[in-house]
């Protein structure tokens, strides 16, 4: 299943969280936008935290690295680590081709619903992308 | 970007054809066109070209032109051919290194025997203050930075000389490792030289700035069916760390001797004087206190510049210059200074320190790639 990317909302350093609603309960999924991961291009490595861990929006939940560089992955909002997508980092394929779908990285179960709300917009975070490039 | 950076001949080519520009050494420099580990397995395998008219080029002319390099630089010039071309490091006082250079000995087509000095982008401003700084007695000698006048194209891979080889006169086809020349390429002055960074073969050349954009269509037309692949810096560095090669600023800084970074070969002691190399003779006969070496990990995960070197018991011994996934051994691999005593002894045991994480690493001979012909 992907998700509409028009229909997250986004962090500046590129990563992303559904919305959540009565259809999760509250736990969203996070990752890291398309516009990312075109430009590490060369993924071989990706790091996520283990399942139970209490985030802080902004706090590093792990990190991807490219033949290039690494990047830190941030969350973009606060809550418990619910579920880890732990066959990512063996299928680095999915994070390539289908970021909003099977590309997905960890769920998180909120503490504040309404944080999300405070997130980049879709169209505010493609304005800054486009700025960037 | 606050600051103003300069852009190579071929810029508006890089951007029209997708390249990712990003500021290096004061240019702004195609990174990568397509991904980093295409372009670099297509030099492996075929052939890339490379825009690398950031690299300074400062030209010597006047008898004595090879009398001052001999003394700037810490590898032999005097007996220097036409035609020849030598990698040689560029000390200070105290040996530490200033750049490292290729150094041209070329005939113009009137004759005119003159030298030519590839530098370091990154370098360029401070080598040609020290060149003027240390001018003495070879006021005759006639010294033009002619980087902005010229561009540098480099075709590297092993179908590399088959795809200049119609676009040359006959005898440049046979030019011999690290030997070069002025020819033309359809009516136009080039200089060829059989040099790279990539540890292929291959051939760079050093164009007239206004011929660069036509020669650069004419190389990919040649090359259309091989076919010959554009390359940025990303693969330029994942191909050069496989080799090796040292990068300044990584493995090369002025607080890292020539005999530390293992590369004695570029020094020629006996016979001859040149600024550094009292200083390193002397630290020689005292003992090398580090060592650059190779190491290879595990996994995916890749140690880079400034990460810890540690010995078994977890105790610091160096710390990596440069590290990178390999794109060609599947295995990340770095380069690293490590302790003298620690390198020196072949049953040490060696751990990296990566953003916390302490993973094996083993001590690997370098090159890490070697080509097969």
């Amino acid at each position: 299943m992907t998700r509409d990317p028009a229909a997250l909302r986004y962090l500046a350093s590129h990563e992303w969280a559904e919305s959540p609603d009565s259809a999760n309960g509250g736990v969203v999924a996070i990752g890291i936008s398309s516009f990312a991961v075109e430009q590490l291009t060369d993924l071989v490595y990706l790091a996520l935290p283990t399942v139970g861990r209490e985030v802080q929006r902004g706090d590093e939940v792990g990190e991807v690295e490219s033949v290039k560089a690494v990047s830190t992955i941030y969350s973009p909002v606060s809550g418990q680590i619910v579920e880890v997508n732990s066959q990512l980092a063996d299928q680095l394929d999915h994070l390539k081709d289908d970021p909003y779908g099977n590309g997905w990285l960890v769920k998180i179960r909120m503490s504040d619903p309404k944080e999300w709300d405070g997130l980049l917009e879709s169209g505010q975070y493609q304005a800054q992308c486009d700025q960037s490039h | 970007m606050n600051e103003a950076t300069k852009v190579t001949p071929l810029h508006a080519w890089h951007v029209a054809h997708g390249g990712r520009m990003a500021p290096f050494a004061g240019y702004q420099m195609p990174i990568q066109y397509t991904t980093i580990v295409e372009e670099h397995e297509a030099v492996r395998n075929r052939a890339g070209l490379f825009d690398i008219s950031h690299m300074g080029r400062l030209r010597f002319d006047g008898p004595r032109a090879d009398q001052w390099l001999s003394r700037l630089l810490t590898r032999r010039v005097l007996d220097m051919k036409v035609g020849q071309v030598r990698y040689s490091l560029m000390c200070r006082e105290d040996g530490g290194i200033l750049d490292d250079v290729l150094v041209y000995c070329l005939e113009s087509p009137g004759g005119t025997v003159y030298f030519l000095l590839v530098v370091n982008a990154g370098n360029r401003d401070k080598i040609v203050r020290w060149i003027g700084d240390h001018r003495e007695g070879f006021e005759d000698v006639q010294f033009h930075d002619v980087t902005e006048q010229t561009a540098m194209i480099a075709v590297q891979g092993p179908l590399a000389r088959s795809i200049c080889k119609p676009l040359l006169p006959p005898g440049v086809q046979t030019l011999g490792n690290y030997r070069g020349c002025v020819t033309e390429h359809y009516g136009k002055p080039v200089i060829v030289s059989r040099t790279g960074y990539t540890g292929e073969d291959g051939l760079e050349w050093i164009v007239r700035e206004e011929d660069a954009a036509r020669i650069w269509e004419n190389l990919l037309l040649a090359g259309r069916e091989m076919p010959l692949q554009v390359a940025g810096l990303g693969a330029r560095d994942t191909l050069r760390l496989e080799a090796a090669m040292p990068l300044y600023g990584h493995e090369l800084s002025e607080e890292i001797l020539p005999i530390e970074a293992g590369l004695d070969f570029a020094l020629q002691i006996e016979g001859r004087q040149w600024i550094g190399r009292d200083a390193i003779v002397a630290a020689a006969a005292a003992g090398v206190r580090r060592r650059r070496i190779g190491l290879t990990l595990d996994g995916k995960r890749a140690a880079r510049q400034d990460a810890a070197v540690l010995d078994e018991s977890g105790k610091a011994v160096g710390v990596v210059t440069s590290g990178s996934f390999s794109p060609t051994l599947q295995k990340p691999i770095a380069m690293a200074y490590v302790d003298a005593k620690v390198a020196d002894d072949p049953s040490a045991k060696y751990q990296v320190d990566i953003r916390g994480t302490v993973l094996a690493a083993v001590r690997t001979p370098l090159p890490f790639y070697h080509r097969v012909s």
